[in-house]
C-alpha cells in the first residue's frame, strides 16, 4: 500500500480530471466514425461545470435518499479508483480492499442510484432502477468468475498482486485463460457502463433508457455528481481491465520519475486503445432488446467458465 | 467459563423461567404481563450476552463448563448442559437477539391489548428463548431432543398466535408437520450414535465418526443433514419457512428467522465437525451444493414476492444457503487436510450466522413496525413511509444494505471471508472437484446482486415515492421501545461490519475446538484494522478504512459545491410527468413490475402465469373494468410435495385394509409379531 | 464484415459535416428569398395593396402612418413583394433572421428597414451556456415543419453537437426550451409545466411564425398566438419554417459563438 498523501492526491486528481475527458473522447470518436465532427473531447468538462452552477429543482415526493444518492455514487466511484492501480502498483489504498471491495463499492453506488430513481415517484425512474439492478445481477456471475480466474492464477484478490503476476513474461498475456477472461470482462464492461448493445447512453426515448432513466429527475449539481461519478466508474472499470490484463509499462513500487512518465504514457495509450474498441462496438451494433441482454451476458459467463477451465492447461 | 459467567448464565435461564411464570400468572392484567414477561426476557438476554461473550473472550482453555441443571428421575435422561465454545457462540446470538426483541416486544405487544392474550405471548416467548438456549447448551442427546421439542412446540404456538386467520392455521400445521419430520430423523440419528458409543452424553460422541463403519457414518450424516436441514430451511425442505414466518407476530418472526433456523446450523456444526471426525469428501460437496442451490433459489423466489414478510422469509433461505456454503467448504478442506482453510471457511459460515441473525431480525422488526402502522404486509399498498416513519426507515435501510452484502457493513465482511475461502480452495486439490469453488463463488455473486435488487425493491416500494393507500398515508412512527429494539440491532450491524477484527477473537476457542486452529491473529493485521485472508499476500479488506476514506473524500464534492454552486438555489416542484395533469400513486412503479425482468429471464423456473380480463361497452380500447392476475408457480409444492403427499395418502389408503376392525385379525397380528421378535432375538 | 464495411465507408467518405461557421454557409434554395427589407419611404400615399394580400395580416398601414411589416407574423409567402408597385418590400436573400426582442421584428419605420439581429446573451449567461447548451423541444400543436427543420440540425451534415448544443429528454437536464407551434389550448398546461420543470437560469427560443405570433393559426380561439403569451422568450427565429441555417445562425448568435469564427456578423 502506498498511503502517501502525494500518491492519494495525484491519483484523485487524475481520476477526477481524466474521467470526463475519457467520456468526451469516446463521444468524439463515435461521432468521427459516423462521418461527423462531434463535440470536442473536453465538452464534458463544460457540461459538468455548467451543471454545478445551475439551480436545482427537486421533486416534492423525494426524500433525503434522493439527495444522498449523488454523493454516494460519486464518492464510491472515486474510492474504488483509489484502490485500483493506475500508473503504479500498489494503488494508494490497496490495503483497504482488492477486487472484491471494488465490486462491492460499485454495487453500493448502484444501490443508491436505483433508490434515487425510485424516490421521486416517477414511473420512468422505477423502470430504470428495475432494469439496472437486473442487468447488474446477471452480469455479476460472469464478472466474478472472470475475476476469480485471474485471482486464482495470481494467488490473491489484491489488485496490485494480480497486475504484478501478469508482468514479466510477455507471452503470458496471450494464454487462453487470459484472453477468454478479457473477452468476458469486456462484455461485462459494456453492461456495467451502459454502452450499446446493452444500453444506449445517447437515447432520448425513455422506454429505451436504463441508466439515463434513473437520472431524469436530477438537475444542477446532483446531476453533475451523478454524471461525473458514472464517468469515474467507467474509467475505473477500464483501468481494471487494462492493468489486470495488459500491465505493460506499469511502474512498480519505488520507481523512478522516468518510469512513472513511461507508465503514464503507456496507460493513456492503452486507455485510448480500449476506448477505440468500445467505440467500434458501439457504432457497429444496435442496442439489444432488454430481454436479449441476458443472452449476451450468458455468453460472457460461458467465456469466463472456459477461461476457468483453461487454467487447467497452464497449472 | 469462570464463576461470574456461570452465575450470569444461571440468572439468564432463571429470568426466562420467571418471565414465563410471571406472564402466565398475570394474564388478566395485560400491561403487567407485558412488562414482566418481556422485561424479564430482556434481563435474561443481557445476562446471557455478558456471560457468553466473556466466556468466549477468556480464551480457548477456560471456556467450557458443565452443569447439571437438576437431577433427573427419568432413566437414561440427564439434564446437563455444557457451555463449550460452540454453544457459547450460539448462546451469544440468541441472547443478543433476546435483548433487542424483548425491548421491541414491549411496544409491539401493545397492539394486541384487548383482543389477544398478551400474557400467553410473553410466556411462550420466554419458553422459546429458554428452550433454544438449552438446545445450544445441551450435553445429552435425550435432553437435546426434549429441549428441541419444547422449542418446536412453543414456536408452533407462537406461529399460530393469530389463529383466527385460516392462512395462519395452515401455516402452523405445515410448520408442525415439517418440524416433526425433521425431529424424527434426528431421533434416528441420535439412536445410531448411541449404538456406536453406548451412551447418550455428547462427551462420548466426540470424534465418534472415526470409529464408525462407513455405512453407519453416512447414514448418520444423511439423517442429521435432513433433520437439521428441515429446521434450517434448506432447499428442498424449506416450504414451511415462507408460510410460517410471515403469519407469526413480527417479534416471533424475527426470533424464528434470527435464531430458530440457526439451531439447524448449530446442529450441523456440532454433528459434522465435533462428532464425525474426518469427513469424506462427498459430505462437503453435498453441503456446498445444497448451500449454493438454496442461496440462488431463495433469492429468486424472494424477488417474486410482494408480501414484505414472505420476501424476508425467502431471504432467510438464501442466507442459510450462504452459511451452508461456508460449512460445506470447511468440510471439504478438513477432508483434504487444510485445517487453516477449514477454519477460515468455518469462521466465514459462522460469522454469516450471527450477521444474518442481526440483520434479518432488524428487517423483521422494521416490517413489524410497518405492519403496526399500516396494517398490511402487502408492499403494493405502501409507499412514502420514509417521511412518516423516518427512524424506522433508516434502520430498515441499514438492514437492507447489510443483507445485500454491500460494504462497509457486516454482510460484506462475512461474504468476503466466504469468497476468500472459496478462492483459496481452488488450490487445495487437483481433481476436477475444485471447479466447484469458483462456480460456487460465481453463484454467490449472483445471489448477492439479486439480493441487492430485491432490497432496492423492498425498501424503494415500501418507503419511497408516494403512499399507495390510505393506510400508508396515515402511517405514524413506531413507539420508542420498538425503535430502541431496532436501534440495538442497527448498532450491532454497524459494529460487526466496521470492527470485524475485534469480533474475530471470539472465534478462536470455537475453531480451536472444532478444527484445532486459531486464526484471529492471522486474519487481522495492521492493529486489527484490516482483515486478511489466510494465504500470504492474499487479499485484504478494511471496512473501517473504507468508511474513513469515504468520509475523507467527502470534502471533494463539498469543495466543488462551494466553488461553483454557492449561489444556486433549490426549488421543490412536482415530479416531471411529461406535462400531464399530475402523477397519481397508481402511476408509480409497483413491486410486481419491478421484478418483471427477472421473472421473464428465469421464466423456466417460475412459470409465470398472467391473465387479463377486461369489460367494455363499445370498444376494447376503452375498458370499463380491467382485472389483472399474475402469479408464479410454487415449483416445490407442485412438483415434489404434492405428488409425495398423494403417494403417501394412496399408500395409507391401501394399508387401511389392514385395519379391518375385526378382533381376530388384530390378535393374529400380535401373535405373528411376537413370533418374529422371538425368532429375531434368537 | 460489418465492422470492415463501416471503417471502409468512413475512410472513403470522410467527414461530411459542413465547414460553416468556419467556412461559407451553404447556399439557400432558389425559392427561399431570405429576410425581407421594408423601405417605407418608397410607399405611395394611400396604397395598402400589401396589407390586403398578406394571409396572416402581418402588414399594417394605419392612416397617415408608415407601413409596418411584422416579420414575426410573416410566413414568407412573398405575396407582398410581388404586389408592391414601388418595390418597397424586397427580398434580401440573407439567411440571418434571429432577433432578441419581439419589437425588433417589426420593420418599416425609419431606421428599421432591416432586422436588428440578435445580440449574444449577457456575460453571466454566456459564461454559463456558451459552451454547453441543452434544450428541451416542445412541439406545441403546429404542423411539425419547424420540428423537422430543427431535427435536421442533428444530422451529420449540420452536426449541432459540435457546438455543445444538445437536445435532451428531461427538462430537468435542460437549460431552456425550444418551442415550435402556436401553443394550442391542449398544449398550454404541458408547456407551462415543462417551463416550470426547467431549473433556472433558463432560456426560451421560439422557432417559426407559429411560436412567435400564431402563424397561419393567428386569432383562432383554440390557440394562444405564440409562446410569448405563456413564457418569456429570449430568442425569436421567424420563418415558416425557418431554414436550418437560420435556426443554427440564431442559436450561435445567441451564444456569441459566431464572432470567434471571424465572420462578419
Amino acid at each position: 500500500m502506498n498511503l502517501s498523501p502525494l500518491a492519494l492526491l495525484l491519483q484523485t486528481l487524475l481520476l477526477l480530471l481524466l474521467a470526463p475527458l475519457l467520456s468526451g473522447v469516446i463521444k468524439n470518436w463515435k461521432a468521427k466514425l459516423q462521418n461527423r465532427r462531434g463535440p470536442p473531447p473536453w465538452q464534458v468538462y463544460f457540461d459538468i461545470a455548467k451543471f454545478l452552477r445551475k439551480d436545482m429543482v427537486i421533486s416534492e415526493h423525494a426524500s433525503w435518499v434522493f439527495s444522498f444518492a449523488p454523493y454516494v455514487v460519486f464518492l464510491t466511484a472515486l474510492l474504488t479508483g483509489l484502490m485500483v492501480p493506475m500508473i503504479n502498483t500498489p494503488a494508494p489504498l490497496s490495503l483497504f480492499g482488492g477486487v472484491l471491495a471494488v465490486v462491492g463499492l460499485l454495487a453500493l453506488g448502484r444501490f443508491f442510484l436505483a433508490l434515487g430513481g425510485l424516490d421521486p415517484a416517477s414511473a420512468f425512474g422505477g423502470m430504470g432502477s428495475s432494469r439496472e439492478m437486473t442487468i447488474a445481477a446477471i452480469a455479476e456471475p460472469a464478472l466474478m468468475l472472470a475475476i476469480f480466474t485471474v485471482a486464482i492464477t495470481a494467488g490473491s484478490t489484491d489488485l496490485s498482486r494480480i497486475a504484478e503476476s501478469t508482468q514479466g513474461a510477455t507471452w503470458k498475456l496471450l494464454n487462453p485463460a487470459h484472453v477468454l477472461a478479457f473477452a468476458a470482462l469486456f462484455i461485462v464492461l459494456l453492461a456495467e457502463t451502459g454502452r450499446i448493445p446493452v444500453d444506449n447512453p445517447a437515447t432520448h426515448l425513455e422506454l429505451t433508457m436504463i441508466h439515463e432513466a434513473m437520472l431524469l429527475e436530477y438537475s444542477g449539481r446532483y446531476l453533475a455528481f451523478m454524471e461525473w461519478g458514472a464517468s469515474i466508474k467507467q474509467l475505473v472499470l477500464m483501468t481494471l481491465l487494462i492493468n489486470v490484463f495488459f500491465p505493460i509499462g506499469l511502474a512498480g513500487p519505488g520507481a523512478s520519475a522516468a518510469a512513472f512518465g513511461i507508465s503514464l504514457l503507456a496507460y493513456l495509450a492503452k486507455l485510448l486503445a480500449l476506448s477505440a474498441a468500445v467505440v467500434v462496438v458501439e457504432t457497429t451494433n444496435a442496442k439489444m432488446r432488454l430481454f436479449r441482454a441476458p443472452d449476451l451476458l450468458s455468453a460472457a459467463f460461458v467465456l469466463a467458465t472456459l477461461a476457468l477451465l483453461s487454467t487447467f492447461l497452464f497449472h | 467459563m469462570n464463576e461470574f459467567s456461570a452465575t450470569l448464565l444461571t440468572f439468564a435461564l432463571g429470568a426466562y423461567v420467571a418471565g414465563m411464570v410471571g406472564a402466565l400468572l398475570f394474564q388478566r392484567a395485560e400491561r403487567l404481563a407485558n412488562v414482566i414477561g418481556f422485561g424479564l426476557a430482556t434481563a435474561g438476554g443481557v445476562c446471557g450476552v455478558i456471560s457468553f461473550a466473556s466466556a468466549l473472550a477468556t480464551g480457548a482453555a477456560t471456556v467450557s463448563r458443565s452443569f447439571e441443571l437438576f437431577p433427573s428421575l427419568i432413566p437414561y435422561v440427564r439434564f446437563s448442559i455444557h457451555a463449550d465454545a460452540l454453544g457459547c457462540f450460539f448462546g451469544l446470538i440468541i441472547s443478543l437477539l433476546a435483548v433487542a426483541l424483548s425491548i421491541y416486544s414491549l411496544g409491539y405487544a401493545r397492539g394486541y391489548y384487548g383482543h389477544k392474550n398478551v400474557g400467553a405471548l410473553a410466556a411462550l416467548f420466554n419458553a422459546l428463548l429458554l428452550a433454544t438456549t438449552l438446545v445450544f447448551l445441551a450435553d445429552h442427546a435425550l435432553f437435546f431432543l426434549i429441549a428441541w421439542e419444547i422449542m418446536a412446540l412453543s414456536a408452533y404456538c407462537l406461529v399460530s398466535f393469530e389463529h383466527e386467520h385460516e392462512e395462519t392455521r395452515d401455516a402452523g400445521v405445515l410448520y408442525f408437520v415439517m418440524s416433526h419430520i425433521g425431529t424424527a430423523c434426528l431421533i434416528l440419528g441420535f439412536l445410531l450414535l448411541f449404538q456406536a458409543s453406548g451412551s447418550y452424553g455428547f462427551d462420548s460422541f466426540h470424534a465418534l465418526g472415526d470409529n464408525m463403519p462407513a455405512g453407519q457414518r453416512n447414514a448418520v450424516f444423511l439423517l442429521f443433514l435432513f433433520g437439521f436441514g428441515v429446521k434450517a430451511g434448506m432447499v428442498p425442505l424449506h416450504i414451511w419457512l415462507p408460510a410460517a414466518h410471515p403469519v407469526a407476530p413480527s417479534n416471533v418472526s424475527a426470533l424464528m428467522s434470527g435464531v430458530l433456523i440457526k439451531t439447524g446450523i448449530y446442529g450441523m456444526t456440532r454433528v459434522f465437525f465435533d462428532f464425525m471426525g474426518a469427513p469424506p469428501n462427498w459430505w462437503g460437496v453435498t453441503v456446498l451444493t445444497i448451500g449454493t442451490i438454496s442461496a440462488v433459489l431463495g433469492v429468486l423466489f424472494a424477488l417474486m414476492e410482494h408480501d414484505l414478510k414472505r420476501l424476508l422469509a425467502y431471504h432467510s433461505i438464501e442466507n442459510i444457503g450462504i452459511i451452508l456454503m461456508g460449512l460445506g467448504a470447511a468440510l471439504m478442506f478438513l477432508h483434504s487436510g487444510h485445517p487453516a482453510l477449514a477454519s477460515l471457511a468455518l469462521i466465514a459460515g459462522l460469522y454469516h450466522t450471527i450477521n444474518h441473525a442481526v440483520f434479518k431480525a432488524l428487517l423483521f422488526l422494521g416490517a413489524g413496525a410497518i405492519l403496526h402502522a399500516t396494517h398490511t404486509r402487502n408492499m403494493e399498498e405502501m409507499g412514502g413511509l420514509i417521511k412518516r416513519m423516518p427512524k424506522t426507515a433508516v434502520c430498515f435501510l441499514i438492514g437492507a444494505v447489510a443483507i445485500s452484502a454491500l460494504p462497509p457493513l457486516n454482510g460484506f465482511v462475512s461474504e468476503w471471508l466466504t469468497y476468500q475461502s472459496l478462492l483459496q480452495g481452488f488450490g487445495t486439490t487437483t481433481s476436477l472437484i475444485r471447479l466447484m469453488f469458483p462456480l460456487s463463488g460465481a453463484m454467490l455473486a449472483l445471489t448477492g446482486a439479486l439480493a441487492a435488487a430485491c432490497f432496492v425493491k423492498a425498501f424503494g416500494i415500501t418507503f419511497l415515492a408516494q403512499p399507495r393507500s390510505e393506510h400508508a398515508r396515515q402511517a405514524h412512527e413506531a413507539p420508542f421501545t420498538m425503535l430502541l429494539g431496532q436501534g440495538i440491532l442497527t448498532a450491532a450491524c454497524v459494529f460487526l461490519g466496521l470492527f470485524p477484527a475485534l469480533f474475530l477473537k471470539l472465534f478462536d476457542p470455537l475453531t480451536q475446538q472444532l478444527t484445532g486452529q486459531q486464526l484471529s491473529q492471522q486474519l487481522s493485521t495492521a492493529n486489527g484494522l484490516v482483515l486478511s485472508g489466510v494465504a500470504a499476500h492474499g487479499g485484504t479488506v478494511s471496512t473501517l478504512g473504507l468508511t474513513l476514506m469515504l468520509l475523507c473524500l467527502l470534502p471533494v464534492p463539498l469543495v466543488l459545491c462551494l466553488l461553483f454552486a454557492r449561489r444556486s438555489k433549490t426549488r421543490i416542484a412536482p415530479t416531471w410527468d411529461c406535462g400531464q395533469r399530475g402523477l397519481t400513486p397508481q402511476m408509480e412503479y409497483t413491486a410486481t413490475g419491478f421484478s418483471k425482468p427477472i421473472r421473464m429471464i428465469f421464466k423456466t423456473l417460475f412459470r409465470p402465469h398472467r391473465e387479463v380480463q377486461r369489460e367494455y361497452d363499445f370498444s376494447p380500447y376503452f375498458a370499463t373494468t380491467i382485472r389483472f392476475e399474475s402469479h408464479v408457480e410454487e415449483v416445490f409444492q407442485t412438483r415434489i410435495y404434492r405428488p409425495l403427499k398423494w403417494l403417501v395418502l394412496r399408500a395409507s389408503r391401501r394399508l387401511r385394509a389392514l385395519q379391518a376392525g375385526s378382533l381376530q385379525a388384530y390378535l393374529i397380528y400380535i401373535f405373528v409379531t411376537l413370533l418374529l421378535l422371538l425368532l429375531f432375538a434368537l | 464484415m460489418f465492422i470492415h464495411d463501416t471503417l471502409l465507408n468512413r475512410l472513403k467518405r470522410g467527414c461530411e459535416t459542413m465547414a460553416y461557421p468556419q467556412g461559407a454557409p451553404p447556399a439557400l434554395p432558389d425559392r427561399h428569398g431570405g429576410a425581407l427589407r421594408v423601405e417605407a419611404a418608397k410607399c405611395q400615399t394611400g396604397c395598402a395593396a400589401c396589407v390586403a394580400v398578406c394571409p396572416t395580416e402581418a402588414i399594417t398601414r394605419p392612416p397617415n402612418q408608415p407601413v409596418a411589416l411584422d416579420l414575426g407574423r410573416c410566413i414568407f409567402c412573398a405575396e407582398c413583394v410581388k404586389t408592391c408597385p414601388t418595390g418597397a418590400i424586397t427580398q434580401t436573400g440573407d439567411h440571418r433572421l434571429a432577433v432578441r426582442r419581439r419589437d425588433d421584428l417589426v420593420l418599416g419605420d425609419a431606421g428599421k428597414e432591416q432586422l436588428r439581429l440578435a445580440a449574444a446573451l449577457d456575460e453571466k449567461l454566456r459564461r454559463l451556456f456558451g459552451r454547453s447548451l441543452k434544450l428541451r423541444q416542445v412541439s406545441a400543436g403546429g404542423c411539425a415543419a419547424c420540428e423537422a427543420d430543427t431535427n435536421v440540425l442533428g444530422t451529420i451534415g449540420w452536426d449541432l453537437g459540435r457546438f455543445g448544443i444538445q437536445f435532451v429528454a428531461s427538462p430537468r437536464h435542460a437549460d431552456g426550451l425550444l418551442i415550435t407551434g402556436p401553443v394550442s389550448k391542449n398544449m398550454e398546461l404541458a408547456l407551462k409545466k415543462t417551463w416550470d420543470a426547467v431549473p433556472p437560469p433558463k432560456l426560451v427560443i421560439a422557432v417559426g411564425a407559429c411560436a412567435i405570433a400564431g402563424g397561419p393559426f393567428v386569432g383562432h380561439p383554440q390557440v394562444n398566438n405564440g409562446a410569448g403569451a405563456l413564457v418569456p422568450v429570449d430568442l425569436f427565429i421567424p420563418g415558416c419554417p425557418p431554414h436550418p441555417l437560420t435556426i443554427l445562425d440564431g442559436l450561435l448568435r445567441l451564444l456569441g459563438r459566431l464572432e470567434e469564427s471571424g465572420r462578419k456578423t
